[in-house]
């Protein structure tokens, strides 16, 4: 069955797969940095990908998924064109982040750790993005947008419709 | 060439809380505008990390007349060279202004949050350019590293520790010089040195910004203690959620290896010495030493009983000191000046200073290092400005989802390990969060243990199933359907948990719980009895209204409202259905007349 999930993967991706173990000498001691640089490339950690690494690190499938699951880095679907991340932290949480979290589910139609149907948006919940002097924040694509207001997230997730209409 | 001219260099914040807020952009612009007044001669840009009055960014200070200009927008620019590089007229505009007074401060050392501070640890955060090696040597970096080399047997450096009585700056406080000197004592011929970077509380920032503004004082700081135990390699441990720091630290690594401070024959010596920079994966549980480790070997961070301590048996095994980032940064100062100097800061319990990430409800938001024993309310009242909308203070929460909550009373208490343990609370790394009026702390208490009852890894039950417990029973409470009985079973469940967990994420997760129920129990009692949440959080048990006399019939609320609560005509009152409304207070913040209004039940 492992075969089968593997051949899956595209020729290229498992190419650069094998860059990556190779560059960290097949050692399963950086199972976790091989596992970002792989996220890294394809987005998410595919379940064809983990079949290929556990042929190539000589580690059974769940003995990898036992240390991916572990940590919220990893993700094991596809993301959205935009990953919208809410700080919950607790300078946030104090200046109003459950608000602003609520209004961006109510918006898009989607829960923490969701991706909508079209695959635009994901949303995700986190516990800290360490800009707190500037709280409620959140992160879009990597650009951090500080002091939120309800108005503030809804005028920046009208311009990100607008995006995708264009 | 006109003689007005002073030779000046400005320093430009670009930490992760400026960048955030466009220092980018302010940078690519100043280079701009100096070109375009033909000041390049005269004038130096210098890139530097977080200068910590974040809630004020995006920052630069003009030296050396030592000039803050605070909340930039690119068009300020040319004002500034215009009037202030060109013509020493400082601009008044752009200027911080005293919260209280309302009057503006023209030199940054009179401003009250940077005057009361004694950077020693972050010296040179804010100064110099952290992508610039020689920048740190330029301040004397890397000098404590040759005294070493040069001078000091390892025992001596550790005599030197004892004498500064430096504790370590992660949160537990235990002797950096007894940590040091179980490592040395140990005959293994491969021991290792790692540094914790995993900052991992909810509203801390302290690490990441030392990471980002001086990468160089923490390599320094992990090579005098990898030579003093007798190690020669390293990790240094950053979450993956740090790229700016991560990205810093690989410029400084390299930089550092390149000018022969790092690698083979040390500056000439026999010392060797390497570090692997790993990035965490997102996981709260990996700032503890064990669970760190075991993250290093590529496995799941789960921690483990104590002992062996990683002194004896730390990674793959093997002799390990493990100290904050933070406390690897204290190291050079201390050798330069010397452990009696920095004894002679700071209080009896613990020496030296404490770097505090200061948020939540305060005027100035950002990073302050004072020394240890500052009190409470000097450090609220006059370094952080006060309180927001000078709202009334109900408490500080200390040491993230491990520490406990403050009150008022208190706030004369000097900080320190000894006093905080005493109130319930820890030190913990420093991210200081302040509450004010409209702060519930049963919610707030339910927030920490949502959060610990996610990070915890399940591996004791205590911790597993006992913060579940909590979770639910505050849940409960939050909803108004809680009983007295439910309050004396999640003091009980909070001591059991706190007694017999493994680690200690389980030990301190109750913290928050304890001390909230301990100086905040009528606000429990409220939840329980009255079904009442006094401040106006707790959406089972409060309604919103509209203010007759306020609205304006604008009919924003009505547009904004998800689930088409609100009625009313054009121009007319608007009305909240409450059967409809899902209490998600859109409303209450998008109204520009302030017409909506919270109140708790009434029954």
């Amino acid at each position: 069955m492992g075969q089968n999930i593997v051949n899956e993967l595209e020729y290229k991706d498992k190419n650069d797969i094998l860059d990556i173990i190779n560059q960290y000498n097949k050692d399963k001691n950086n199972l976790i940095t091989i596992l970002q640089e792989v996220q890294k490339i394809l987005g998410f950690l595919p379940h064809n990908a983990i079949y290929f690494l556990s042929e190539e690190l000589k580690m059974s499938p769940a003995e990898i998924y036992g240390v991916a699951t572990f940590y919220t880095q990893f993700k094991f679907e596809e993301i959205g064109k935009y990953l919208i991340v809410c700080c919950d932290g607790t300078a946030c949480h104090v200046k109003g982040s459950p608000l602003i979290l609520n209004f961006i589910e109510n918006y898009l139609g989607i829960k923490p750790g969701e991706t909508s149907n079209n695959k635009i948006y994901t949303l995700e919940s986190v516990a800290c993005l360490g800009c707190c002097a500037i709280s409620p924040v959140c992160i879009i694509n990597g650009d951090t947008y500080g002091d939120l207001t309800t108005n503030k997230i809804k005028r920046i997730l009208n311009k990100l419709e607008k995006e995708i209409k264009d | 060439m006109d003689n007005n001219f002073i030779k000046r260099t400005i320093l430009i914040c670009r930490g992760s809380g400026c960048n955030s807020m466009n220092a980018g952009i302010i940078h690519e612009t100043l280079k701009k505008v100096i070109e375009e007044h033909n000041l390049l001669n005269q004038v130096e840009i210098k890139l530097t990390g977080c200068q910590g009055f974040c809630q004020y960014g995006p920052q630069l200070v003009v030296q050396p007349d030592n000039v803050l200009y605070v909340k930039l927008k690119p068009k300020d620019l040319n004002e500034i060279a215009e009037k202030h590089l060109k013509n020493n007229k400082i601009v008044k505009e752009f200027l911080y202004k005293d919260p209280k007074t309302g009057e503006s401060i023209e030199k940054k050392d009179m401003i009250p949050f940077y005057s009361e501070q004694i950077p020693i640890i972050r010296k040179n955060c804010g100064i110099i350019n952290p992508e610039e090696i020689d920048d740190y040597i330029s301040v004397g970096g890397y000098d404590a590293l040759k005294k070493v080399l040069n001078n000091y047997k390892p025992n001596e450096v550790i005599k030197e520790l004892e004498t500064s009585r430096l504790r370590g700056r992660g949160g537990g406080g235990f002797s950096t010089a007894m940590k040091w000197q179980f490592c040395l004592n140990n005959p293994s011929e491969i021991k290792y040195v790692i540094a914790n970077g995993d900052e991992g509380d909810p509203g801390a920032f302290m690490d990441r910004s030392l990471l980002e503004a001086d990468p160089h004082s923490v390599i320094e700081g992990m090579e005098i203690c990898a030579y003093t135990i007798g190690a020669s390699y390293g990790y240094l441990y950053v979450r993956a959620e740090y790229p700016l720091a991560i990205e810093r630290l690989k410029i400084a690594l390299a930089q550092a290896e390149e000018k022969g401070f790092l690698g083979e024959n040390i500056l000439g010596s026999d010392f060797n010495f390497k570090i692997e920079l790993k990035k965490g994966a997102g996981a709260f549980v990996c700032g503890e030493e064990t669970a760190l480790m075991a993250s290093i070997q590529g496995k799941r961070g789960m921690p483990r009983p104590r002992p062996p301590y990683p002194a004896n048996s730390g990674l793959w095994g093997k002799p390990t000191n493990i100290n904050n980032i933070k406390t690897y940064a204290s190291i050079p100062p201390i050798i330069l000046n010397g452990g009696k100097w920095f004894s002679s800061l700071g209080t009896k319990d613990a020496s030296g200073t404490i770097v505090i990430a200061l948020t939540g409800k305060i005027n100035n938001s950002g990073l302050v290092e004072i020394p240890m024993g500052t009190t409470i309310r000097n450090l609220i009242y006059n370094i952080g400005g006060g309180i927001i909308n000078n709202k009334k203070f109900k408490a500080i929460q200390t040491g993230g989802p491990s520490g406990g909550c403050i009150p008022e009373q208190f706030l004369d208490t000097p900080l320190d390990y000894q006093h905080l343990t005493d109130l319930g609370s820890i030190m913990g790394s420093g991210g200081f969060i302040v509450l004010d009026e409209d702060t519930c702390m049963v919610e707030l208490a339910r927030y920490f243990i949502k959060f610990t009852q996610n990070e915890s890894c399940g591996k004791c039950t205590p911790c597993r199933i006992g913060t579940k417990r909590m979770l639910d029973i505050l849940t409960k409470i939050v909803k108004g359907e809680g009983t007295i009985k439910d309050l004396e079973d999640l003091e009980k469940i909070a001591n059991i948990v706190k007694n017999t967990s493994l680690c200690g994420l389980g030990q301190t997760a109750p913290n928050p719980v304890l001390t909230t129920i301990k100086y905040f129990r009528n606000e429990y009692e409220a939840h329980i009895l009255n079904r009442k949440c006094p401040a106006l959080v707790c959406e089972n048990l409060i309604e919103y209204h509209i203010d007759q006399d306020l609205c304006t019939g604008c009919g924003l609320c009505k547009i904004n409202c998800a689930v088409e609560a609100i009625e009313g005509e054009k121009k007319h009152l608007h009305n909240i259905s409450q059967e409809i409304c899902i209490k998600c207070g859109v409303c209450f913040s998008i109204c520009s007349y302030k017409a909506i209004y919270k109140k708790t039940n009434e029954n």
